[in-house]
């Protein structure tokens, strides 16, 4: 049962059954206008073409370099900046339409970001800022606050000691906890963890991982969880998305992605990590240089530049996100029959 | 020639601020030639103990004791003169955040060569020609333009190869660099590692490296320190520290990370509790409140240093049961903490 007491919200429930995604995303647009030396007019390509599916329960990982696209996506499917156009499906119903108000679809998403310190209102207690959506949304004051403590128990915090405490008197683990419980308070069914424990100590974004999983567990949520760190993202992840310059290049179950992935640039991505042994240390970096700028994308596939498997054709037609495996899906030329790319696979006789 | 001495040496350092006592007495060597790692957390004391070595700090809001020598020079015995030439001519430093280390009205190159005039009568000419020659050897691309951008105009990889330009441009003995990949992305963060360790064989320069990132320090180091609480708790090479720990610490910190999991859906061994107050210090080892195998001397009584293999030191009263715990292999994680209803 929901604790939000008014209009009755259809979507506090499953409605489309466990195979319907909770989330579906196509065509997601989104450029930031600026304006250069000259006066000339460009266009930042954030998120420029999207499309992916979030399963109900699980937890989909999205990894990347910084101007990617993934904070820009995150705050695309909050509605906390407007897209320029594609779609959002929740639960088989689009989000923004009269059915599904941004107002009740707010209140089934929720996010978490990365600065425990600025997601507060240093002026409320932590019991406040937990109970304040709640309340807005029409729950009594006390019945909200009484929430907000059981909340913060649960998220490892004593009430007696935490409510009314202040957001700067206390440790960013314990911040990124009441944060945890605010997204928690309206009884979402899909969290958004924006690089939520990249702030962290190491010993602390243990603590908080462990906490995300029994979370998960307890209250049957959702989870898009945003990374740059490899490690996190496959010790917590189902399935995996890797975005590049504001387009996916691969996405599919987190093994087989981080494991044997079919996309240079997650592989190059994957070399990249540090290694833990002394007697095998990296040798070479297999990417140079950084990232290019999403103002100015480089033609055909984005990544061609830097990638070792590029030829001619790749620098003129943009690849497609193509399946290649069981929930499996990449956008590479190399990886896809018929492509013109002379690695690419025989296509299958099937086809 | 004398027998070389170390490039740094730090005998019982101890840096307060106020009654605050960040770094509590620090003995730490660092050969000539040598890559060291100061691995901790926030607050442990690590940044704090790398900038008393260029004695960084207000002086009226902040005591330095104990000796430090770097590069053969007494850093606590020199005055405000010698300081400003030992900065950057002896030993220089390079920061996490290189856009708020470079001043953004001037280029990069500009401020290259006037560190570089500073420290030596030297043309102009030549100072840019050494500033373009520096650029190369760091491997910024396009150097003669990349000299003019100023440090908006790059990006945040190559700022951080400019920052290393301008650290070297006075030939240090000792580069000091305070969490120098922990802003950059993955892919980037790689190759400036590889780049320090390449100077650092090329040129044969000591490099202390101050990071949280236990992977990183792997990349670089050949020796690390773990630091908690102001502390060392443990100092060997590489090998002895990640692959034969010593201190419940290290091994807490080794555990911990999501890489460690066994499998899916399994739980991280985290270590519970979080850093000491340092104002309000507790007695006996700081670790004590937070380790799995306390015991009453713990709490009590510091324990001293001890060698367990040559050049591997370790702070704590039972290093051969934290050593037989984690050769045992991960320990089931404990349920989780109980549900307040």
């Amino acid at each position: 049962m929901s604790v939000i007491p008014d209009a009755p919200d259809p979507f506090d429930r499953d409605r489309g059954g466990p195979a319907q995604p909770l989330l579906s995303v196509s065509g997601l647009y989104k450029h930031f206008p600026v304006r250069k030396a000259g006066g000339k007019k460009q266009v930042v390509r954030a998120v420029d073409g999207v499309d992916f599916d979030v399963l109900k329960g699980e937890t989909l990982g999205i990894v990347g370099e910084s101007g990617c696209g993934k904070s820009t996506t995150a705050k695309l499917l909050m509605g906390l900046i407007e897209r320029d156009s594609g779609s959002l499906l929740y639960d088989g119903q689009a989000v923004g339409e009269r059915v599904m108000p941004w107002r009740s679809y707010r209140r089934q998403v929720q996010m978490v970001f990365q600065d425990s310190y600025a997601s507060l209102n240093p002026r409320m207690t932590v019991e406040q800022s937990i109970a304040f959506g709640p309340k807005v949304n029409g729950v009594p004051g006390r019945e909200a606050v009484e929430r907000a403590r059981a909340l913060l128990a649960r998220v490892g915090l004593e009430p007696k000691r935490f409510a009314g405490r202040y957001p700067h008197e206390i440790s960013g683990g314990q911040r990124q906890r009441v944060n945890i419980a605010r997204s928690l308070a309206l009884e979402p069914r899909l969290v958004l963890l924006d690089e939520a424990v990249s702030a962290l100590d190491k010993s602390v974004e243990a603590q908080v991982l462990n906490l995300l999983l029994d979370l998960k567990a307890e209250f049957g949520l959702t989870y898009i969880f945003i990374s740059h760190d490899l490690n996190v993202v496959r010790f917590i992840s189902d399935r995996v998305m890797v975005m590049y310059l504001g387009r996916v290049s691969e996405i599919g179950p987190s093994d087989t992605v981080l494991d044997a992935p079919a996309h240079p640039y997650t592989e190059a991505l994957l070399a990249s990590m540090p290694s833990l042994d002394p007697d095998n240390r990296t040798q070479a970096a297999l990417l140079q240089g950084d990232p290019p700028n999403p103002i100015d994308p480089p033609s055909g596939c984005r990544f061609h530049p830097r990638c070792t498997l590029a030829e001619p054709i790749c620098g003129e037609k943009e690849p497609p996100l193509d399946t290649v495996g069981p929930l499996h899906r990449v956008s590479c030329l190399a990886r896809q029959p018929g492509s013109g790319h002379s690695a690419a696979p025989a296509r299958a006789l099937a086809a | 020639m004398s027998p070389p001495e170390p490039a740094v040496t730090l005998g019982n350092l101890r840096v307060a601020f106020g009654k605050v006592q960040v770094v509590d007495g620090v003995d730490l060597t660092v050969e000539r030639g040598q890559a060291m790692a100061l691995i901790g957390e926030s607050g442990s004391g690590k940044s704090v103990t790398l900038r008393a070595i260029l004695r960084l700090f207000h002086e009226g809001r902040s005591r330095i004791e104990g000796t430090i020598l770097a590069a053969g020079r007494d850093v606590q015995a020199l005055s405000k003169r010698q300081l400003a030439d030992f900065r950057g001519g002896d030993v220089s430093m390079i920061f996490q955040e290189p856009l708020l280390a470079f001043d953004p009205v001037y280029t990069v190159g500009q401020q290259i060569t006037e560190a570089i005039r500073r420290h030596e009568k030297i043309s102009k000419e030549d100072a840019r020609k050494r500033a373009l020659a520096l650029f190369e050897r760091v491997r910024i691309p396009s150097p003669e333009r990349r000299l003019d951008n100023y440090p908006h105009e790059m990006s945040g990889g190559m700022r951080q190869r400019a920052m290393i330009a301008l650290a070297l441009a006075c030939h240090p003995q000792v580069l000091l660099a305070d969490e120098p990949t922990t802003a950059l992305d993955a892919t980037v963060q790689i190759q400036v590692l590889l780049l320090l360790r390449e100077l650092q064989r090329d040129l044969g320069l000591s490099i202390i490296i101050v990071t949280h990132d236990l992977g990183a320090a792997v990349e670089v180091a050949d020796r690390i320190a773990v630091m908690y609480a102001g502390k060392i708790v443990e100092t060997g090479t590489a090998h002895q520290v990640v692959l034969d720990p010593h201190h419940p610490y290290t091994i807490g910190l080794l555990r911990s990370r999501a890489e460690g999991a066994l499998a899916k859906g399994s739980r991280l061994q985290t270590i519970p509790g979080s850093p000491p107050d340092l104002a309000n210090r507790p007695p006996g080892c700081p670790f004590a409140p937070r380790c799995f195998l306390v015991e009453e001397r713990c709490r009590q009584e510091m324990p001293p240093v001890g060698e367990i293999s040559p050049g591997h030191k370790v702070a704590c009263w039972r290093t051969d049961e934290a050593s037989a715990a984690y050769r045992a292999g991960p320990t089931p994680v404990r349920a989780a903490e109980p549900v307040p209803a």
